[in-house]
């Protein structure tokens, strides 16, 4: 592959110009990566805070309210205010007004002080699982904890073991630390794929592509001149997503930013090499743009494990995210971000990105020579 | 091959897309210096004959060369050699005028002061130095084909093929498109062009026709139409496309063919033909106005020729 400067020039050149006159390249460039970045980083959110507790407090005891103020001073929950009636609960629910109520039946401060065990019900809404889920293991641990207390309190002992767990890397366990890492590896994929898809067919369709043909200018000369302003786009990309995600999201980003500029580039190489090749073989703005939806973006978000953890997909699923560039990727920009890791920790992922980049360039050039012959 | 006094050399050449031979065992040489005009129908096969010897497509058999340089296995070299305008305009209508200038400027690696000399060459000839700022989607459609004859010439190749450089084009910017191919040929370049207006083949200096794939007839404009031996007749009448119908029954008529208003009937030399056809006519109740000698046109001579080589043209 022999490269002439003159003329990988010439073609970056012409694609800059017409990347600055194309309105909807420059948007899907430059707005459409911030945006998501916004967008997710406010929208989604797996924490769970403020949910919504009603309480059917049958009791009323010292006991109970001091329960009740458990929940309370517990932060994860919002007590709306307490019914006087069973039948209440059920309309809460359907409404979706509460999440969960909690019923204290009358004997629960007597069997509490005779030392026998008191039962508490908590109907939760399970309409959305994992919400409910977690509602109710919050829920176990502060009503676990309150029954310790009360029965140790009675006996005026101390506990033998408490565990004192402290999380790493993501302290607060802010799922937007998580997510602004990864969407990362996600837009480079979008920008990649629609960008190229854009660019390469839209001169199959307008004819270009043979008068290129016809001139000295070699495939490799061609697609690596292409290639070019958009691997400048997508570092351009990581660099405001960053910036973004570090000041507005106060994700911390602990590892070195050069490390993630290079890995970001045989990352984003290899997916604008999977775009051209994509574009090259469909030869339709349309279609390339949907098949690039198809094999590189959504691979990316869905099976990357940037949405869905891999561990608990299907084994037939997880054996196909080893073929998801993202997830390696992803690897490299959350060690980066979080846990701040140099090279010597991301060697194979290191090392995948460059045969990603060796893999989509490579695929990109071959189609190339096939079709300039016809 | 000699590549020393032929700039084009096509012997045998085929090439068939599975079961469709598009062009089937066609040979020719072109010399230095010559407009070579390439006619016939849509589908004869004269783009695909053109882009083999471009370099654009492998032929499926036959041996070819350009400047001297293998069609099979020297087809980078003949891109240095050659330029290449197809029908479809095919510059970037999202760059200005300059700026695709310089872009093929790039792509031919012309660089300092011979690329600002063949900038400015190229917009004295093409008439565009107003609009070398334009948009080029902005110009108009004679425009954009002088711009993208400039760009296929910026290199000065010594051989040019055009691929029905002027379809669709007004007949004013044709003749200006004309005049800058007559520039080019004073200073030596062989010009390979394809072409179905009959007018623009009257400009070249030797005319191969192509019909079905096959060559049918290759020499010059005036040759072409004196080698029509049937005597041909111009009738004016008051319906055409009716005596057309009529005249197409007549025993001794060849071929008839609307031409304008009137119509162009190829006769055998037998006597009375001209009687039989005249009664033909009345007995339809087709006013016949008319009926003259003509000096055939190279039109004539092309459906003679296809006729000859017993086919009708493709539509």
């Amino acid at each position: 592959m022999s490269l002439n400067v003159t003329r990988l020039g010439a073609i970056a050149r012409k694609e800059v110009i017409q990347l600055r006159r194309d309105t909807r390249s420059l948007v899907l460039a430059f707005l459409l990566p911030l945006l998501l970045l916004v967008l997710f980083g406010y929208a989604i959110s797996w924490d769970v805070k403020d949910i919504r507790l009603a309480v059917l407090d049958q009791d009323r005891s010292a006991d109970s309210r001091a329960l009740i103020d458990a929940f309370r001073a517990s932060g994860y929950f919002k007590v709306q205010g307490s019914l006087d009636r069973s039948q209440a609960i059920e309309p809460l629910l359907l409404r979706g007004s509460s999440q969960m109520v909690l019923v204290v039946p009358p004997d629960f401060s007597a069997r509490l002080r005779t030392g026998k065990t008191a039962v508490l019900q908590a109907l939760v809404d399970g309409s959305d699982a994992n919400t409910a889920t977690i509602v109710l293991a919050y829920a176990n641990s502060i009503v676990r904890s309150f029954g310790l207390v009360t029965q140790l309190d009675a006996r005026r002992v101390r506990p033998a073991i408490t565990a004192e767990s402290r999380v790493w890397y993501n302290e607060q366990l802010l799922s937007r630390n998580m997510i602004v890492p990864g969407l990362i590896a996600v837009i480079m994929m979008i920008v990649a794929a629609m960008l190229t898809s854009l660019t390469i067919a839209r001169e199959w369709e307008r004819g270009t592509m043979e008068q290129l043909a016809s001139t000295p200018v070699s495939r490799s000369e061609v697609v690596v001149g292409k290639l070019l302003p958009y691997v400048a786009i997508g570092l351009i990309d990581v660099i405001l997503c960053a910036a973004l995600g570090v000041w507005l999201f106060d994700v911390p980003l602990r590892g070195s930013v050069l490390l993630l500029l290079v890995l970001s580039t045989a990352y984003v190489i290899g997916s604008l090499g999977l775009g051209i090749f994509i574009s090259a073989v469909t030869r339709s703005q349309l279609l390339a743009t949907q098949v690039s939806m198809l094999v590189t973006f959504l691979p990316a978000f869905l099976m990357s494990g940037f949405m869905y953890a891999i561990d608990v997909m299907p084994k037939a699923l997880q054996a196909l995210t080893y073929l998801v560039p993202a997830r390696y990727f992803l690897v490299v920009t959350r060690g980066i971000f979080l846990k701040g890791v140099g090279i010597e920790v991301l060697r194979v992922q290191g090392l995948l990105m460059i045969v990603f980049a060796v893999v989509g360039l490579a695929l990109a050039i071959r189609v190339f020579r096939k079709e300039l012959h016809g | 091959m000699n590549g020393q006094s032929a700039a084009v050399v096509a012997h045998e050449l085929t090439r068939s897309f599975g079961e469709f031979v598009a062009v089937d065992r066609v040979s020719f040489e072109v010399a230095n210096g010559e407009i070579f005009g390439f006619l016939g129908p849509n589908g004869a096969g004269k783009t695909t004959t053109i882009k083999m010897l471009a370099g654009l497509l492998l032929p499926s058999s036959g041996h070819g060369s350009v400047v001297g340089f293998d069609i099979y296995r020297e087809t980078e070299e003949i891109k240095r050699h050659i330029g290449y305008m197809s029908q479809l305009f095919s510059l970037y209508g999202d760059l200005t005028v300059d700026e695709n200038i310089e872009f093929f400027s790039g792509l031919y690696s012309l660089t300092g002061s011979r690329r600002r000399e063949r900038r400015d060459w190229v917009l004295e000839v093409a008439g565009l130095q107003e609009q070398a700022t334009h948009l080029t989607s902005e110009l108009p459609l004679g425009f954009k084909q002088r711009l993208a004859l400039g760009c296929a010439v910026l290199h000065e190749p010594p051989v040019l093929f055009l691929d029905e450089p002027t379809s669709g084009v007004d007949p004013l910017s044709r003749r200006r498109f004309w005049d800058l191919i007559d520039t080019l040929t004073r200073s030596g370049t062989t010009v390979f062009v394809s072409t179905h207006y009959m007018e623009e083949a009257e400009n070249c200096d030797r005319l191969a026709l192509m019909n079905r794939g096959k060559l049918i007839a290759l020499d010059t404009p005036a040759e072409l139409r004196a080698g029509m031996r049937d005597p041909l007749l111009e009738l004016r009448t008051s319906d055409a496309p009716r005596a057309v119908e009529a005249l197409r029954e007549v025993p001794g008529v060849l071929e008839t063919a609307l031409f304008g208003r009137s119509i162009h009937v190829a006769v055998s030399d037998e006597a009375g033909v001209q009687d039989t056809m005249v009664a033909r006519l009345a007995e339809r109740g087709i006013e016949l106005y008319a009926i003259d000698n003509v000096v055939p046109s190279l039109e004539d001579a092309f459906v003679a020729q296809v006729r000859a080589a017993g086919g009708a043209p493709v539509e």
